[in-house]
């Protein structure tokens, strides 16, 4: 008897704790929903904030969000990919620099966003001159979502079966074709679960453009002008303006709305990936 | 990867360009680490009453304008705020971990999984203003003024939770069945193998896990600045506000200059050194890379 009512016990309390992970979990989001639509409406999408914020919407800071999104983008895919691409097809196993690359990939996941805003501040803003920028702040999030990219295609790469290498050979196709025409189409749902994933740790950073793209809430006229992305603008109306908090709410559902999809997208590459791996 | 190296001229152009790449990459962290050992190593290497690295680290005082750059109390309470959160974080996270491998059934358990994924994925600014406009009153009506060191506490460890609890199942997915035929062999009940084997048996993988999660948590700046209160003192009870170090750099790096602008960038150097010690402790706890699966 008394056995029988330990394991109702442990079983009532492992199960309680995650049902109240899943409640607080959904308290956070109904709550940004419904303080959300209270504020929202597809006019807060496209028009300037006025009186910092309180009013007006969010125009501008959505397209600075996309160009620095666009930026990081821009430089950190191509770098990436060629990085993954060295590291799971050309280096050799025992090859001493291919294991420090792996290392320092490993160390860069690691590094705290408001250092990267450090290193950017520094580096971008003040010793290339590009002073607050959206140009300076994009470069900042491509050296944070580099090692996630990388690593996700490095392990795309070289879940490729080995016949499709060995086919490639005996087809007397250079490796560089094999590289292309190959290996990379098989591997094409992992890096686009790797862009996926950057994408989305690029719309949520916050720390590491604070000090980097800066707080202009203006149209950027062009990549050298400061500007406002999506999460600071969060950030400030919450802390910085009393009374933003309806419009930070508004902010911050079509912030967690675009996550969410992003997610889900990146979830179901995945998915799909696994699934022709297992099937091969 | 195989055979001999390739001898086709383009594949030599591609290897050497892809391998500049990856030289571009390493240089990278080089620069990271180089700029931030530049900008502070004035204020670090100074031997007067107030600088050097002695001071700013057992230093009492944050008065920047003043000159003097303890961060003392601010160490203290990034390490107490971490602490704490790890501390709830932890049995929460395991608690997830066994319902969704032990209790959940398959349809409820793929739902869960999938909701600590998007939990994972939620910016930390939302868990911020969450925080600042929900459960700051709620602790503020209670004992004011409620920015505190309980916030902080409380809206980190909701943010490492889904870490712990995902690197936790997949330790416990990939145990070997064995385990489970011996111990259902031996008649143990579920509770009895879930304490005794499994968590025992996952015990590496849960360690990486736990240090992992420290590491987001000690890193994090955006949710602590907004409900910590932001007071620079050392952490004396729960329903005190405090400041931690990234909270400081966030603060402050805007109108900082010259030394003050030294010390924020040596926070950075501290911060990333403590980061990458437990990064590279749970790599040797886990034996494996840190990034093996994408989503944990």
């Amino acid at each position: 008897m008394s056995k029988r009512w330990f394991e109702r016990c442990f079983q009532l309390l492992i199960c309680g704790l995650a049902v109240c992970v899943v409640a607080v979990m959904g308290w956070v989001l109904i709550d940004v929903i419904i303080q959300g639509l209270g504020h929202f409406s597809w006019q807060f999408l496209v028009t300037a904030p006025i009186d910092a914020g309180r009013a007006g919407g969010i125009g501008p800071i959505v397209v600075s969000t996309l160009l620095i999104l666009i930026i990081a983008l821009t430089v950190a895919l191509p770098l990436g990919l060629a990085v993954a691409v060295w590291l799971a097809e050309f280096a050799a196993r025992s090859s001493r620099f291919a294991r420090i690359s792996g290392v320092v990939l490993d160390v860069l996941a690691g590094v705290p966003s408001i250092v990267f805003g450090l290193f950017g501040n520094a580096f971008f803003c003040v010793y290339l001159g590009l002073g607050y920028s959206l140009l300076a702040g994009g470069l900042t999030l491509a050296c944070m979502i580099l090692p996630i990219f990388t690593r996700t295609c490095e392990i795309g790469l070289r879940a490729v079966s080995q016949d499709w290498r060995r086919g490639t050979a005996a087809l007397g196709m250079t490796k560089a074709s094999a590289v292309w025409h190959v290996l990379l189409p098989a591997a094409r749902p992992a890096v686009l679960a790797g862009m996926v994933l950057g994408i989305g740790r690029a719309t949520a950073e916050t720390a590491a453009l604070l000090f980097t793209s800066g707080y202009v809430d203006r149209m950027p006229g062009s990549v050298l002008d400061s500007g406002r992305a999506l999460a600071v603008h969060i950030f400030d109306l919450s802390m910085n303006v009393t009374g933003g908090d309806g419009a930070a709410y508004a902010s911050a559902l079509v912030l967690v709305v675009l996550i969410i999809i992003l997610n889900i997208l990146a979830q179901q590459l995945t998915d799909r990936w696994l699934q022709q791996h297992s099937r091969a | 990867m195989y055979g001999k190296p390739s001898t086709s001229r383009t594949d030599r152009w591609l290897a050497a360009t892809l391998q500049l790449f990856t030289t571009i990459t390493v240089l990278l962290l080089i620069t990271i680490v180089g700029f931030l050992c530049l900008e502070s190593w004035q204020l670090i290497s100074g031997s007067g009453q107030n600088t050097g690295i002695f001071a700013l680290l057992s230093g009492q005082d944050w008065y920047p304008l003043e000159g003097k750059f303890g961060m003392g109390p601010m160490i203290l309470a990034s390490l107490a705020v971490t602490f704490g959160a790890i501390c709830l974080a932890l049995p929460i996270g395991l608690a997830c971990a066994i319902c969704l491998q032990f209790y959940a059934s398959r349809g409820i358990a793929r739902w869960f999984e999938l909701a600590l994924i998007l939990l994972a994925g939620i910016p930390s600014v939302i868990f911020g203003l969450w925080g600042l406009t929900r459960l700051v009153p709620i602790i503020g009506s209670w004992q004011p003024p409620g920015a505190s060191m309980l916030a902080a506490i409380l809206v980190l460890a909701l943010m490492i939770c889904p870490t712990v609890a995902l690197t936790t199942t997949a330790a416990l997915r990939a145990l070997p069945l064995s385990l489970t035929a011996g111990s259902e062999a031996l008649g143990l009940r579920l509770p009895t193998q879930i304490i005794q084997v499994y968590l025992p048996a996952a015990r590496s993988g849960i360690i990486s896990g736990v240090l992992l999660a420290t590491a987001r948590a000690l890193g994090e700046t955006m949710a602590v600045l907004m409900v910590a209160g932001n007071v620079v003192q050392n952490p004396s009870d729960l329903f005190s506000p405090v400041r931690v170090l990234t909270a400081n750099i966030a603060l402050e790096m805007a109108y900082a200059m010259g030394d003050h602008r030294g010390s924020l960038f040596a926070s950075g150097l501290l911060l990333t050194a403590l980061v990458w010690i437990l990064s590279l402790w749970a790599n040797r706890a886990s034996g494996q890379r840190l990034l093996r699966a994408p989503y944990v």
